[in-house]
């Protein structure tokens, strides 16, 4: 199915993690360290089994933990969804 | 010997947001029992509830903290940083690992805690999200107010349910004689979720009327259990000279404190009245205080006709009979589980500066009149100077904590 994009990501983030007010998070972030817009391991972890959820697929957890960028998690997730053919769940809110 | 100095008071309650709110509300006599309103109760054998409505966690609580909080940590974090705003002080100027937070706990985050075995039961394990790993954890208050202030110092959870929320005192009180400078100390609790609720039911104590002035009524003929409630208290505990060198206003102090544990059950129950009656006497001791130096007693007020009779008989035993003015302004809030003492606390504190006794709202049939010199009716005029605080906890804890206004 097609890639995950960052403004999906930053969606499913914001879902599964919330949102710290003093960050902002609509520019490009790509490539901003997580631990600088205000996201921790844990919530990267959450953010994964939201994404693990909606697509049917496996992240590995320390994969997931040591990605320091939103690239290098989209990067993982891509990497799995690439052979998944639809979401098993309703994705994404708004 | 160090002296605990309360120099902050934050309160969350069913009849008020806030020291000031909550403390007119108890003169008022505003109810804070009402039907539970968060789901459908029909069909429960109890449906009254001191439940808090007004509270606008997105209001309180960073955004970021919403997802991995359950309520009674979102209330937490609020009456933490009230309790922090009115103590005035600015925490750069106290060095983290001289300041922490202990609070007390009774049955953790039960409703996230509730949220998420629904999912592993009706989904599976992948929809249990991260966040469940601390946020239903008796401890997880301390740990989210630490982070929050960046309290690096001594930090605890103390778990005895009622009792806890005394116990938790004085741990501050404990923390600040071994050097901290600073300390956050209380509780405030809910357990109303559904699972919660089955809890509270199956301990046989709560209370079946729908009528939200009759349902909960400690020391009175009528009494039949409690009303279960959210909400509770923190304070800020500081050293007396600290506390003075920075002209920091001071409530009053935290002047003594002891707890026990109850005599095994088969001894009967005029055992376990001298279990409670030993707290109270230990406290006073500790305070160095006697027993008519005592001006108001703010009672655990259990609710149930055994568990009355052994407080009343404990608090005769101590300062004879009628010898002490009673109440129990927790009528109008419910039980609130570990919260119930520290807001007690903060009440006696806001009673002594202020001069009035809250009235134990409610009650028409006092039935210990020859033991018990109840407040009840309206709020009640006072010179006193010195509170005692009462809690016992489900399974024998007992608690007793003296608390010294400022003036004297």
């Amino acid at each position: 199915m097609a890639a995950l994009t960052l403004d999906e990501l930053k969606q499913i983030l914001r879902e599964s993690a919330g949102e710290d007010e003093s960050v902002d998070l609509s520019g490009d972030v790509l490539d901003v360290p997580f631990i600088d817009i205000g996201y921790d391991s844990l919530a990267l972890l959450e953010t994964a089994g939201r994404v693990e959820r909606i697509y049917g697929v496996t992240l590995v957890d320390d994969a997931v933990s040591e990605a320091e960028t939103p690239r290098v998690l989209l990067d993982l997730i891509n990497e799995a969804l690439a052979d998944v053919a639809e979401p098993v769940e309703p994705a994404l809110a708004g | 010997m160090t002296a605990a100095v309360v120099t902050g008071i934050g309160i969350a309650a069913p009849n008020g947001l806030g020291a000031e709110a909550y403390w007119e509300a108890l003169l008022r006599g505003d109810n804070g029992v009402a039907p539970l309103s968060r789901y459908d109760t029909s069909g429960y054998p109890a449906t009254l509830a001191g439940e808090i409505k007004d509270f606008v966690p997105e209001e309180h609580i960073p955004g970021r903290l919403l997802p991995q909080t359950d309520v009674m940590t979102r209330l937490s974090l609020a009456a933490a940083q009230w309790a922090l705003d009115d103590a005035d002080v600015d925490l750069d100027t106290v060095p983290a690992d001289r300041r922490g937070v202990v609070t007390a706990a009774t049955a953790g985050g039960y409703d996230f805690g509730q949220r998420e075995l629904q999912n592993l039961w009706s989904k599976g394990p992948k929809h249990v999200g991260a966040y469940q790993s601390f946020a239903w954890f008796y401890a997880v208050n301390t740990g989210q107010i630490g982070i929050r202030h960046n309290m690096r110092g001594p930090c605890a959870a103390v778990v005895a349910d009622h009792a806890g929320g005394l116990d938790a005192m004085a741990q501050g009180r404990r923390s600040l004689r071994k050097g901290a400078r600073l300390m956050l100390a209380g509780a405030v609790d809910s357990s109303l979720s559904p699972f919660a609720w089955a809890g509270h039911l199956a301990g046989g104590r709560v209370a079946r009327g729908d009528d939200p002035e009759r349902a909960y009524l400690p020391f009175d003929e009528d009494a039949a259990g409690h009303v279960p409630g959210e909400g509770g208290a923190f304070l800020v505990l500081e050293d007396g000279s600290a506390a003075a060198e920075r002209g920091a206003r001071a409530y009053g102090e935290i002047a003594g404190y002891a707890a026990t544990f109850d005599p095994r059950p088969e001894r009967g129950a005029a055992a376990c009245s001298t279990g409670l009656e030993r707290a109270i006497r230990g406290a006073l001791t500790d305070a160095g205080t006697a027993p008519d130096q005592v001006g108001v007693v703010f009672a655990d007020a259990a609710g149930t006709a055994d568990l009355d009779r052994a407080e009343a008989d404990a608090l005769s035993a101590v300062f004879g009979p009628r010898g002490v003015p009673v109440t129990a302004p927790k009528t109008l809030t419910g039980r609130l589980c570990s919260g119930g003492a520290p807001l007690d606390v903060a009440t006696a504190l806001l009673a002594l500066r202020e001069g009035v006794l809250p009235h134990t709202a409610h009650i028409t049939k006092p039935a210990f009149g020859d033991r018990l010199d109840l407040v009840t009716g309206e709020p009640r005029a006072t010179r006193a100077d010195t509170a005692l605080v009462v809690a016992r906890g489900h399974g024998g804890f007992n608690s007793a904590l003296v608390v010294r206004g400022t003036a004297c």
